[in-house]
C-alpha cells in the first residue's frame, strides 16, 4: 500500500489531477451545485478457524469509482468497478443526467476544510502482517479456549484484516486522500453441559497493527470472556419481564447512545422532518447528568476517520450537552440544505453508495458516581453488561437493544444471570431518566458496524455505568 | 463468461490446484427514490466480480476481485493457491461427487428480456405515483422517507474443474413506500412494498401506496400495555420471520458447529402438527428460485418440517460430510467459499381464516413489526421487540408499541394453535398468518 492515495490511483489508473478535473468538469455542465468523485481500492482478508483448524482462508479486491452530482435535494449516484477511464466517463455522464433536471443554477466550489488528522499511521498494515503468525495465533485462541474449561465444544476463532485507499475529489481540483487499515479479532465457543448448550462471542480491533492483539494478551481476554460468558448462561435463569431499573455497564452496552439517540440525531432525518427528535435543538432530551459525543478523532479507533468520506476532517462533535439537545451530525447535503455547519460525518460503505449521515464513536462522558454505589442503590432491577446488536424506529423513537449477558440485582447485589433478552425504550425518554453515571468510561473493544439504508460501517460506542430509573426488559418471567 | 472460468479454472490447475470451482457474475441495478414528489436520489450502478474456490489436496483457500483483467486473474489464482498452501488439510473438504451434478439448467422463467427498458423517467414515475397515492389517502399523512423503484438484471455462471459449467439470467423489479402520519404531536412511519421477477406482475404502484398508508394510520394512537401472558398472532410478515428462524437452525453449518436448537432433532417432533415447511427452488417465475445450487447442484423441493416433524436439514456438500449425510442441494457460492442459502421457503398453508383466528381471541396481540436481534439460535431464546395491534373480545381494538414478545422458538412451534389459509408470495420467504398460543408480552 502506499504512501500517498493520490499517487496510487495516479499510477495505477491514470486519474491524475487533471483526469479527475476534465470527468467531473463535464459532470458540471448543468444546474449542479455540488459534485464529487470518490475511487476506492480495497484489499481485505479473512481467515476462519474452527474444529481446531483453518477451515477458511479468503482474498478480496475490490474497485470502484462513485461519481455524484447534488442539485438542490436531489442526488445522481453512478459507480463502475471498471476504473479505466472510459466507463468513469459514462458513469459521470449518468450522474450529470440524473441531476441535472432543476432549477438552482450556481456552481458551488468546494474549498479546503482545514487541517487533516493522522489517527492511524502504522508501521506494518495488518493486512500486510505475517500469514503464519496469524493462523498461530488462531491456534492458540482455540488451545486456550479448550484449556480454560472442559465443557468447550466448539471454538470458532476469526480474523478479518482490510486496507482501503480512498481519494476524494471535486471540480475545484481540490483532492484529498486517506489510506484507512482495519483489523477485528473475533472468537465464538459453544459449550454444553449434559443437554444445555450455550454460546459466548467475544472480540476487539480497530485501526490498528497486528501487534495490538499480541499487546497485553488482549487475545488471552477475548478468549477468557468469550468462555466465561458461555458458561455463565448454562446456569441463567429466565429473565424478567416488565417496567424495572436497569443498570448499564461500562463499554459496549453504549449501544444505548447509538439506538437511542444517535440515529435519531443524523442530518437526513431531521432536515425531512421524520426523526422523534426533529426540531427539538436546545430542548432537553437527557438528565442533567448526560453529556453525549460523536467523536471520529480518537487515535487509532475503529470507528476514527482522517477525514469523512466526503472529504471533511472528522470532528469531536458534542450531541447532548448536560441533558440539552445541542446538534445533529451532517454531510455534505444536509448541512447545506439545513443551513448548518459541516460536522464530519458523511459515511458511506464503499465507492458503491452514496454517502450520509452516520455516527463514528459514539459515547456519554464520565459522572462522578462510584459504579458499585450505582448498584447498590437499587433494590430490584437488572444489571447488563454485554449486549448483542439494536435496533431503532427513527420516527416514533422507539429503540431496543439486546442484552447477552445480564443479572438480576437483589437489595443491591448483583445475583443471578439471566437468559438475554430485548431491553425497549423510547430515544427521547429513556436518557431523561438517568439517575447516576459513574466514573468508568470505557470505550468498547472496536467490534461494533452499524447498518442503515443497507449500508454498513464500522463504528464505536462508550459508556460509563450508569443508572436508568425506568426501562422496559423483555424477558419471560412476569 | 463461461470461457472467461474455463481459463480461470485451467490456470488454476496449473498452479498446483487438485480441484477448483469459480463463479463470475454482472449486474447493472437502477434505483429511484422520489420524496415528496420530487426526485430524491437515483442510482445507477454496473459491478462484476469473480471468485475463485481452489483445492491443493484437502486443503481450501478462496480469493474474489472486481477487476477482471488477466493480470488480476493470475493474481487470484496465486493468491488462492499461495493461501490454500497454508490452510487445514481437512479430509471431508472438496467439491461435491460428479455424478450428483446438474445435467442442464432449467429454464425457470427467472429472466424479464424487456422489462428493464423502460425508461429513467418512466421508472422514476412508479415511484412518484406508489407514494403519491400514500399521501392522498388521508390528511394524517403528512410526510414521507419516500417511494423507492429499484430494477437489476444480473448474469452468472458457475463452473467447476470437474466437468459442470452452467450460466443464467436473472431480473428483479421492486417498488415500495414509506409513509408518515402525524396526529397530535405523534409520529408514526410504516411501508409497503412488491417485489417480482418480472415488471408487468408488479403491483399497481398506487396499490402498494394505499395499502401502506393504512397500515401507518392504524399505528397512529399507539398505547402500551401492561405485561401480561396471551395468545400472540403473528401477521404473515412477521409469521416469515419466525419460519426463517427454523430455516437458521436446519442449516447444516450452524449443526455440525452445535451452535443450533435443532441438533439431533431430525425425525423428531419440534411442532405443531399444523406446522409443514418447505423450500422450494423450483417455482418459475419466483424470487428464490435458481436452476442449480451454489456447487452445481440440481435444486429441488424439500420438506423441512412435515406436519411437526423436522424431516430435513439444509445441507450443503461439506456440512452433509460432516453430519454423515447427502447435500440437499442448498449450496450458496460467496466470494470466500460455501455456506447455505434457502430458495423459496415457505411455510405451507392451514384452514383457518384469519379473522376467524382473531375472533377466537378474548384478550391478546397481533404483531405487525419486530424489531432488534434477540434471538438465540443456540438455545431458541427469543425476545424482540414488537409493533402491533391489541385484540380485545375478538376484535383488533388499538395499535400498541414499546412492548417486546418472548419465549423459546421450540416452544412457539409447539404452541402453534392456528395456520392461516392466506399464504401470498411477496418476498423469497412467505407463510400464511400465525396463532401462538401464549407467550410473554412485557410492556408498562
Amino acid at each position: 500500500m502506499p504512501a500517498h492515495p493520490e499517487r496510487f490511483f495516479a499510477d495505477r489508473f491514470g486519474l491524475n489531477a487533471g483526469a479527475m478535473e476534465r470527468l467531473l468538469g463535464s459532470t458540471l455542465t448543468g444546474r449542479v451545485e455540488h459534485a464529487d468523485l470518490f475511487l476506492e481500492y480495497r484489499i481485505s482478508e479473512e481467515l476462519v478457524l474452527e474444529e481446531g483448524a483453518v477451515k477458511k482462508a479468503a482474498r478480496h479486491v475490490s474497485q470502484g469509482a462513485g461519481v455524484r452530482a447534488q442539485s438542490g435535494e436531489r442526488t445522481g449516484y453512478a459507480h463502475t468497478d471498471d476504473l479505466a477511464l472510459p466507463n468513469l466517463e459514462e458513469a459521470a455522464r449518468q450522474a450529470r443526467a440524473i441531476a441535472d433536471r432543476s432549477s438552482a443554477s450556481a456552481v458551488v466550489a468546494v474549498g479546503h476544510d482545514g487541517a487533516p488528522h493522522d489517527l492511524y499511521r502504522l508501521a506494518e498494515p495488518p493486512i500486510a502482517a505475517n500469514l503464519d503468525r496469524k493462523l498461530a495465533l488462531l491456534g492458540q485462541m482455540d488451545g486456550a479456549a479448550r484449556g480454560l474449561d472442559p465443557r468447550v465444544r466448539q471454538v470458532i476463532a476469526t480474523l478479518g484484516s482490510e486496507d482501503v485507499v480512498v481519494v476524494m475529489a471535486t471540480p475545484s481540483g481540490w483532492t484529498v486522500g486517506d489510506v484507512r487499515p482495519l483489523t477485528r479479532l473475533n472468537v465464538t465457543v459453544i459449550v454444553e453441559d449434559g443437554a444445555k448448550r450455550e454460546i459466548g462471542t467475544y472480540g476487539g480491533g480497530g485501526r490498528v497493527a497486528f501487534d495490538f492483539f499480541l499487546e497485553q494478551d488482549r487475545w488471552k481476554h477475548y478468549v477468557t470472556e468469550a468462555v466465561r460468558q458461555a458458561v455463565i448462561k448454562l446456569h441463567a435463569v429466565d429473565a424478567p419481564a416488565g417496567e424495572m431499573t436497569v443498570v448499564l455497564g461500562p463499554g459496549w452496552p453504549g449501544i444505548l447512545l447509538h439506538e437511542a439517540i444517535g440515529h435519531g440525531l443524523e442530518g437526513d432525518f431531521n432536515r425531512k422532518k421524520t426523526s422523534a427528535f426533529s426540531g427539538r435543538l436546545g430542548q432537553p432530551v437527557a438528565s442533567e447528568l448526560v453529556t453525549v459525543v460523536d467523536d471520529g478523532t480518537i487515535q487509532n479507533r475503529r470507528g476514527s476517520l482522517n477525514v469523512d468520506d466526503e472529504g471533511v476532517p472528522t470532528r469531536r462533535n458534542v450531541l447532548i450537552e448536560k441533558g440539552i439537545l445541542r446538534g445533529y451530525m451532517q454531510d455534505r447535503l444536509n448541512s447545506r440544505l439545513m443551513g448548518m455547519e459541516l460536522t464530519g460525518n458523511g459515511r458511506r460503505e464503499s465507492y458503491a453508495h452514496p454517502p450520509m449521515p452516520r455516527m463514528t464513536n459514539t459515547f456519554m462522558l464520565a459522572g462522578q458516581d462510584e459504579p458499585s454505589d450505582i448498584i447498590r442503590s437499587v433494590q430490584k432491577g437488572l444489571y447488563a453488561v454485554n449486549f448483542g446488536g439494536g435496533q431503532v424506529d427513527i420516527t416514533n423513537g422507539r429503540f431496543v437493544f439486546s442484552a447477552s449477558e445480564a443479572y438480576l440485582i437483589e437489595d443491591g447485589c448483583v445475583t443471578s444471570p439471566v437468559k438475554g433478552a430485548t431491553l425497549i425504550g423510547n430515544g427521547p425518554e429513556s436518557l431523561t431518566r438517568v439517575s447516576r453515571v459513574g466514573h468508568d468510561l470505557k470505550l468498547d473493544e472496536g467490534v461494533g458496524t452499524c447498518g442503515k439504508d443497507g449500508q454498513s460501517v464500522p463504528v464505536g460506542v462508550g459508556l460509563p455505568t450508569i443508572r436508568i430509573d425506568r426501562m422496559t426488559v423483555g424477558g419471560t418471567q412476569v | 463468461m463461461r470461457d472467461l472460468l474455463a481459463d480461470l479454472l485451467a490456470q488454476a490447475t496449473r498452479k498446483g490446484a487438485t480441484a477448483a470451482d469459480a463463479f463470475v457474475v454482472q449486474d447493472q441495478a437502477f434505483s429511484a427514490q422520489v420524496r415528496l414528489g420530487q426526485v430524491d436520489t437515483v442510482k445507477h450502478a454496473r459491478d462484476q466480480h469473480m471468485a475463485l474456490r481452489v483445492f491443493v489436496g484437502q486443503s481450501v483457500a478462496a480469493a474474489s476481485t472486481s477487476d477482471l483483467t488477466a493480470e488480476a486473474m493470475t493474481r487470484l489464482v496465486d493468491e488462492a493457491v499461495s493461501l490454500a498452501r497454508v490452510t487445514s488439510p481437512d479430509e471431508l473438504a472438496g467439491l461435491p461427487d460428479a455424478s450428483l451434478l446438474a445435467r442442464d439448467v432449467p429454464d425457470l422463467d427467472l429472466h424479464d428480456p424487456h422489462g428493464h427498458d423502460l425508461p429513467p423517467e418512466e421508472k422514476i414515475e412508479l415511484a412518484r405515483r406508489c407514494e403519491a397515492a400514500a399521501l392522498e389517502a388521508d390528511p394524517r399523512i403528512t410526510n414521507s422517507e419516500g417511494g423507492d423503484f429499484g430494477d437489476r438484471r444480473a448474469r452468472y455462471a458457475y463452473a467447476t474443474s470437474h466437468g459442470f459449467s452452467g450460466e443464467y439470467r436473472t431480473s428483479s423489479f421492486s417498488l415500495a413506500v414509506s409513509p408518515v402520519a402525524a396526529q397530535n404531536g405523534e409520529m408514526q412511519r410504516d411501508y409497503w412494498y412488491h417485489g417480482t421477477r418480472k415488471r408487468a406482475s408488479l403491483e399497481r404502484p398506487e396499490d402498494i401506496g394505499r395499502v401502506a398508508a393504512r397500515r401507518t394510520l392504524r399505528r397512529l394512537g399507539a398505547r402500551r400495555v401492561k405485561t401480561t401472558e396471551v395468545p400472540v398472532i403473528f401477521d404473515p410478515d412477521m409469521a416469515a420471520s419466525l419460519v426463517r428462524h427454523i430455516a437458521g437452525a436446519a442449516s447444516g453449518p450452524a449443526l455440525y458447529r452445535r451452535a443450533s436448537f435443532l441438533v439431533g432433532k431430525l425425525g423428531e417432533r419440534i411442532a405443531a402438527p399444523s406446522i409443514t415447511v418447505v423450500d422450494d427452488g423450483t417455482i418459475p417465475g419466483a424470487l428464490g428460485s435458481r436452476p442449480f445450487d451454489g456447487e452445481g447442484l440440481p435444486v429441488r423441493r424439500t420438506v423441512v418440517v412435515d406436519r411437526g416433524v423436522l424431516s430435513s436439514y439444509l445441507l450443503d456438500t461439506y456440512s452433509g460430510r460432516k453430519l454423515g449425510l447427502p447435500s440437499t442441494h442448498h449450496a450458496a457460492r460467496d466470494g470466500s467459499g460455501v455456506s447455505v442459502s434457502t430458495t423459496n421457503l415457505y411455510l405451507a398453508a392451514g384452514a383457518t381464516d384469519p379473522v376467524e383466528m382473531i375472533r377466537s381471541v378474548k384478550s391478546g396481540l397481533y404483531v405487525t413489526e419486530l424489531i432488534g436481534f434477540g434471538v438465540n439460535g443456540v438455545t431458541g431464546d427469543y425476545s424482540r421487540g414488537a409493533v402491533g395491534l391489541w385484540i380485545e373480545n375478538g376484535e383488533l381494538a388499538y395499535p400498541v408499541e414499546e412492548i417486546t414478545v418472548a419465549g423459546n422458538l421450540l416452544d412457539m412451534f409447539h404452541a402453534v394453535e392456528a395456520v392461516g389459509n392466506d399464504l401470498v408470495f411477496r418476498d423469497r420467504t412467505a407463510a400464511p398468518t400465525v396463532m401462538i398460543g401464549r407467550m410473554t408480552v412485557a410492556g408498562a
